[in-house]
């Protein structure tokens, strides 16, 4: 009897849960930014969930180095969460060739945001269009004002002139010229090669003629980067072949270094922990009154696990991360991740109005071996992390660097054989 | 009548074991020998053959990856075999030793390194060695060797070294148990006996003691190649999965990961993965086999 009564009484709590379930749904969202745990936990989530009753969201992120590989096997394994977070280009469109994501083209958000914001997450042919884009980030320097009024210099507009401060800080001696590590090797690439890049290949124009194969690595154009790269390693802390990323972040916010070669996405991070004034510059151009680029780079967006079991709740959710309220919230919340939505967005950290009024100044292209040039093997994005790298150490030089690059991507990339 | 029984207490005894391994080792051991001969054209996986071995050492650059990978395999297990496995048979012989004081102190301490984390190995010695945080470079300056200092986990000349002497400290403790246990069970008699003959101090050391720790010395030879050919977890650790500087740490562990789960925009390929670590499986079997076959059936035994 007894056991019959436990018997029932179980099945009785299954039955009550599932129903409370069926109202209240709990959506997952897998993504690599674990630095905005705290943000989307406190900001971004009850905003939504304030207008949603019903629908609660959970914000699982994992390490971003391993992001990729994590979420693959989780999606292999049909054990994802129901929002994905959306890497630019091929590996978010291998996700979707492969089922994982499902096309978002008549979402009504949509409408907000341009083709070339739409491009980062689109199929080749741009028919299908499979992430809501969320924010693009821009490179440039930020560095540390004190010091620049100590020390006496200004900022620098053209390459001669970057080069003099770096001389003015290295002279005077209390400060680390330029803070940046090559043990994690993808800051040498990122923040060095393709901060500084765009104003050599001119942006656009350079970056869609390599993929057209009307270019090449070994040209003036991409390999003069690399010879100022080469020029940096004199800059850096001592021994900063084993300085690590989260290194040069504190060697920076602790007053110990001038100058910073960044992302914008750092600013949030900084705010919290420098405590002198900080500001920014884009990176300097080879001759006075060139025309300048900034890599403003689309970095993040979210979509649909093909197979999650409330696609209609997780399209309202998408449907408000392409809304006006969710850009403000979002941009303001990490002041430094861009919206590409249209709306006008007022900006409040004076970090992040410097670095997105280059855009009315420059022009934006995103990063090079983003768009379809890492799709083979040898893969040029992890290519380039390892050349930039290479150069700054001095271990390899700028001609010979281009030439592994470029002969790498022409054994697999047919418009460059 | 009575032998034909069945005898189940046989399976029953055996049967956990058996589900347990073969689930977790021998299905998975045998799927990833299999996943190593298919290849995946569009969203179709499609069989083969050797086609992945094929290019993974027919083609120049897979092969010059893999190549550099058992090449510092090779240098990784060798600074194993003459730095941890000597110091341990050394730290044994001399705990073992009757009129040491403290010993079960040292045992321990050496022994404690063995039970952390890889996760916390590596971080732990990234920051003694860091040029910037690293108590490594005030300690060296202190004792007037600063300029002898480098960014060694930085350097493409020393950073592998660094990293196998690094784990040569976290497992050091190992040999050092096995051939302590080993040198306690050789009777007393015996040592008395060679005294009787003269045979004191190093020599009985050398003569006696060492003759009748071969086969330990042997197991944590084998041990020692068995855990560097899979090793991964402080490369990993250490310097990431690129294994930096210029892929100078790139280990077979941190090549298969690489290639099967892909890093940042390259994507993961299962097969060759497979491939790869099908490869090491191999390498390690023969390594196996040899010392099996080749080293262990000629080892003589003693009999106390």
């Amino acid at each position: 009897m007894s056991m019959k009564k436990l018997t029932a009484s179980l099945l009785a709590t299954t039955i009550l849960t599932t129903a409370a379930s069926a109202q209240d749904v709990t959506l997952t969202i897998e993504s690599w930014r674990n630095d905005d745990l705290v943000l989307w936990q406190d900001v971004i989530i009850p905003a939504f969930e304030a207008e949603n009753p019903g629908i609660s969201i959970e914000f699982s992120p994992s390490a971003p180095a391993e992001y990729n590989a994590v979420l693959n096997s989780k999606l292999d394994a049909g054990s994802a969460g129901d929002l994905i977070t959306c890497r630019p280009f091929d590996a978010s469109l291998a996700l979707y060739e492969a089922g994982h994501l499902q096309d978002l083209s008549d979402l009504d958000a949509m409408e907000n945001f341009s083709d070339v914001a739409q491009s980062a997450w689109q199929t080749d042919d741009g028919s299908a269009t499979f992430c809501v884009p969320m924010a693009s980030v821009i490179h440039g320097f930020i560095y540390n004002a004190d010091a620049f009024e100590e020390v006496g210099v200004d900022l620098p507009e053209t390459v001669d002139e970057f080069f003099a401060v770096l001389d003015a800080f290295q002279e005077d001696g209390s400060y680390i010229p330029m803070a940046m590590g090559t043990n994690d090797q993808w800051e040498a690439a990122t923040m060095g090669y393709q901060n500084i890049g765009p104003n050599y290949w001119g942006g656009e124009e350079g970056r869609l003629a390599l993929i057209a194969g009307e270019q090449s690595l070994t040209d003036e154009p991409w390999v003069e980067p690399y010879r100022q790269l080469a020029r940096w390693g004199d800059y850096l802390g001592r021994g900063h072949q084993a300085q690590t990323y989260p290194d040069s972040q504190n060697l920076f916010t602790l007053g110990r270094a001038a100058i910073y070669p960044a992302g914008s996405w750092e600013i949030s991070g900084f705010n919290n922990l420098a405590d002198f004034e900080m500001g920014a510059f884009p990176p300097p151009v080879p001759n006075a009154g060139d025309e300048c680029y900034i890599s403003d780079h689309t970095d993040i967006a979210i979509g649909m696990n093909a197979n999650t079991e409330h696609p209609e709740e997780t399209r309202i959710f998408l449907e408000w991360v392409g809304s006006e309220e969710f850009a403000t919230i979002y941009s303001n919340a990490l002041p430094g991740f861009f919206s590409l939505s249209d709306f006008d967005i007022a900006q409040e950290d004076p970090l992040a109005q410097e670095f997105v009024s280059w855009r009315d100044q420059c022009d934006s292209t995103i990063r090079s071996t983003y768009q379809i040039l890492s799709r083979g093997t040898p893969n040029l994005e992890n290519d380039t992390w390892n050349a930039s790298a290479q150069v700054i150490r001095g271990t390899e030089t700028p001609e010979e660097a281009a030439a592994r690059l470029q002969e790498g991507l022409a054994s697999w990339y047919e418009p460059q054989q | 009548m009575k032998n034909a029984r069945i005898r189940w207490h046989i399976l029953v005894f055996l049967a956990p074991a058996v589900l347990v391994y073969t689930a977790i080792m021998i299905i998975p051991l045998f799927n990833t020998l299999r996943l190593s001969l298919y290849t995946e054209v569009g969203q179709e996986r499609v069989f083969a053959g050797l086609e992945n071995f094929r290019t993974l050492f027919g083609d120049p650059r897979w092969s010059a990856s893999f190549w550099n990978a058992l090449a510092n395999n090779f240098w990784f297990f060798i600074i194993h075999m003459l730095v941890q496995n000597p110091i341990g048979i050394l730290l044994a012989a001399i705990l073992s030793h009757p009129s040491l004081r403290f010993a079960t102190l040292y045992r321990t301490a050496i022994f404690v390194p063995t039970i952390l984390s890889f996760v916390i190995v590596g971080f732990a010695w990234k920051l003694i060695l860091s040029p910037i945080w690293g108590i490594a470079p005030e300690m060296m300056d202190a004792v007037g060797l600063g300029d002898f200092y480098q960014p060694w986990l930085g350097l493409e000349e020393t950073s592998l070294t660094t990293l196998a002497l690094i784990s040569v400290w976290q497992f050091v403790g190992i040999p050092m148990m096995l051939i302590y246990a080993a040198l306690l069970t050789i009777p007393d008699e015996i040592l008395e006996a060679g005294e009787c003959d003269g045979v004191t101090g190093l020599a009985a050391f050398w003569k006696i003691k060492l003759p009748l720790i071969l086969p330990s010395i042997g197991i944590i030879s084998i041990l020692t190649f068995v855990g560097n050919f899979n090793a991964f977890d402080l490369i990993y650790a250490a310097q990431g999965a690129l294994a930096g500087p210029n892929f100078s740490t790139d280990i077979l562990g941190t090549f298969m990961y690489r290639t099967f789960f892909g890093f940042q925009l390259q994507l993961g390929d299962p097969h060759m993965g497979s491939a790869i670590a099908s490869a090491m499986f191999a390498i390690i079997l023969i390594g196996v086999c040899i010392y099996l076959f080749g080293i262990q059936t000629r080892m003589r035994r003693y009999q106390f």
